[in-house]
């Protein structure tokens, strides 16, 4: 298990303060991160990952970010960058394979064992059958789960994913959160930027939700998500189902 | 079937071997095959042996190495800023150093040891590196360092342009000029001496930045979280670049496209990530311009032609093929 703790991290971009004052300590478990567009979400994780210029403290299993090498840091920590970039049109089992670089020596070549962490990510994300397809080719969709098992091959004891949903059908986006959930069950310490709210309240354990670069809102899903902080955060109204647990966005207020 | 992969390599070591072969037994003393082993062994006509080992074997060295850094340079950078238009010039790394040798030339430098013009020629990469570290910053983004570059470029190209508007007479101006359209003829073994250790150094700079590369596959945050420490493989990067390239430059001239159209020509042989193009963007580099400078001296022409227009010409249908190639492709 791994525990991210920050304290009273800040981020400020072009003299814009994105995030202020974030103070959490994220253990194992699947925990959610909530906002409205630009409110600071990427940026809080990427400055836990360290990737991003920050005051205040990061401290991974009462380490400092700072202080631990890169190489470290990515053998502790899987990220899943928002954005889908991918720059060479490099197979889909070469992009997934990329994620066991941190566990290579220097001058080395993967090996069986790398290659079986690459069939089981590409098993669990559904993409056993775009191995040899160019990723640059791939529609949206099938890049976030080919992507999302880059991450997976990494088979660090924590994962952090911004966005994984983003551009997924339905069944995959309920596939994407059975990944994650699996993750969190075996043990891992998960994070996921996420914005569809049934989804969110289903599957995670905890919810962080952020506002204009702050934590507005943290604990468990039922007690976060209300029609108050839907109408406070993102300035909607909802409609709330019990069973099956459903928050569905209804009007905007504003 | 063996994948096109594993064919690559035989085909660049037998290239680079015949272009080896080629450069050392043609010119345009005619010496037959056996006289040039003759030669080389030490037995033979004494004048045939000068003519093999100080004008030809130094200049397929030097045909040899710089190919190969301008390949490798064009290969690194393009993995490096993530586009496939890349080579050493973007940086500004050639044009620096040109204009560190067209000093020399202009303020008869070079007249006065035959050192000072290579010399001149690193220090102006090495200078251009300088500024360009100063403009680019410590941002990691691939466009601020192209604009940096295209910045610094533009500035050498500027004041080159300033030497021959200056020259003080047809000459100099004519000396500046041939320079830069590049060229390995009678080039000695002390050009050998100079090139040699900066091309190694920027060899060994490069060479072994392919896990970076990979990794820049999935953007700066990407490869930062894999493990890969940016701010180094950039520092490595610039300064593999410009004292190599500088290296290169400065004993050969300016010579384009070789850079850019080698690992164009390779990628579709290799699994398509920038660590696989890097060795084999040395080799074919190394038997490209090998072989450009072979076809110089076979090719009849009042003057011996240059190398760099032979290679600028061998590189524009070459690009546009693989232009229309990869329309269909991307």
């Amino acid at each position: 298990m791994v525990t991210i703790a920050a304290d009273a991290l800040a981020v400020t971009l072009g003299g814009r303060d994105v995030v202020a004052g974030v103070s959490v300590r994220i253990g194992a478990g699947l925990t959610g991160i909530l906002g409205p567009n630009g409110a600071g979400k990427s940026t809080l994780v990427r400055a836990l990952l360290g990737l991003v210029p920050s005051r205040g403290s990061v401290r991974v299993d009462d380490e400092p970010v700072a202080a631990m090498s890169r190489a470290t840091l990515a053998r502790r920590i899987a990220y899943l960058p928002q954005g889908q970039a991918v720059h060479w049109p490099v197979s889909a089992e070469r992009l997934v394979m990329l994620g066991r670089l941190p566990h290579l020596g220097p001058l080395s070549h993967p090996g069986e064992a790398d290659r079986a962490a690459v069939r089981r990510a590409m098993t669990v994300a559904e993409v056993d059958h775009l191995a040899d397809r160019p990723a640059t080719e791939l529609s949206g969709g099938e890049r976030a789960r080919v992507l999302l098992a880059r991450a997976l091959a990494v088979e660090a004891p924590a994962l952090i994913a911004d966005e994984p949903l983003a551009s997924l059908d339905p069944a995959h986006q309920i596939r994407g959160m059975e990944i994650l959930r699996t993750q969190a069950d075996a043990g891992a310490t998960v994070l996921a930027v996420l914005h569809d709210l049934t989804l969110a309240a289903r599957f995670c354990d905890r919810l962080l939700v952020m506002d204009g670069g702050r934590l507005v809102a943290d604990g468990a899903p039922d007690a976060v998500l209300t029609p108050e902080l839907l109408g406070a955060v993102y300035g909607i109204t909802g409609w709330f189902g019990d069973d099956p647990r459903l928050v569905v966005p209804m009007h905007r207020l504003r | 079937m063996i994948p096109r992969s594993r064919r690559l390599w035989p085909v660049l070591i037998v290239l680079v071997l015949v272009a080896a072969a080629l450069s050392v037994g043609i010119g345009t003393a005619a010496i037959p095959p056996g006289r040039v082993l003759a030669a080389l062994a030490g037995h033979g006509d004494p004048i045939e042996r000068a003519i093999l080992v100080e004008l030809r074997l130094p200049r397929a060295v030097l045909g040899l190495a710089v190919g190969a850094m301008l390949g490798l340079s064009g290969a690194a950078l393009q993995g490096y800023l993530r586009n496939p238009l890349a080579e050493p010039s973007v940086l500004g790394a050639s044009n620096g150093a040109a204009l560190g040798a067209v000093i020399a030339l202009y303020f008869g430098l070079a007249q006065w040891h035959p050192a000072a013009l290579p010399a001149a020629a690193i220090a102006g990469a090495l200078a251009s590196l300088a500024v360009l570290a100063l403009l680019a910053g410590r941002a990691e983004s691939p466009l601020t360092l192209i604009l940096a570059g295209i910045a610094v470029g533009t500035v050498s190209g500027a004041g080159i342009s300033l030497a021959l508007n200056l020259s003080p007479n047809p000459f100099a101006a004519m000396e500046i000029a041939s320079w830069l359209l590049g060229s390995l003829e009678d080039r000695s073994f002390r050009h050998v001496a100079l090139a040699l250790p900066c091309i190694a150094a920027g060899v060994a700079l490069l060479a072994f930045d392919g896990r970076a590369l990979d990794a820049l596959t999935l953007g700066e945050d990407g490869a930062a979280a894999l493990g890969i420490d940016l701010a180094r493989t950039r520092t490595r990067l610039l300064l593999g670049v410009a004292i190599g390239v500088g290296g290169a430059v400065a004993v050969s001239g300016a010579i384009g496209f070789v850079g850019l159209i080698v690992p164009h020509l390779l990628r579709p042989f290799t699994d398509r990530s920038p660590s696989a193009l890097l060795w084999p963007s040395a080799a074919g580099g190394a038997a490209l311009l090998t072989l450009a400078d072979v076809a110089v001296r076979v090719i009849p022409a009042t003057n011996e032609l240059k190398l760099g227009v032979v290679t600028a010409f061998l590189g524009v249908p070459v690009f546009l093929l693989h232009l229309k190639r990869e329309r269909r492709l991307w």
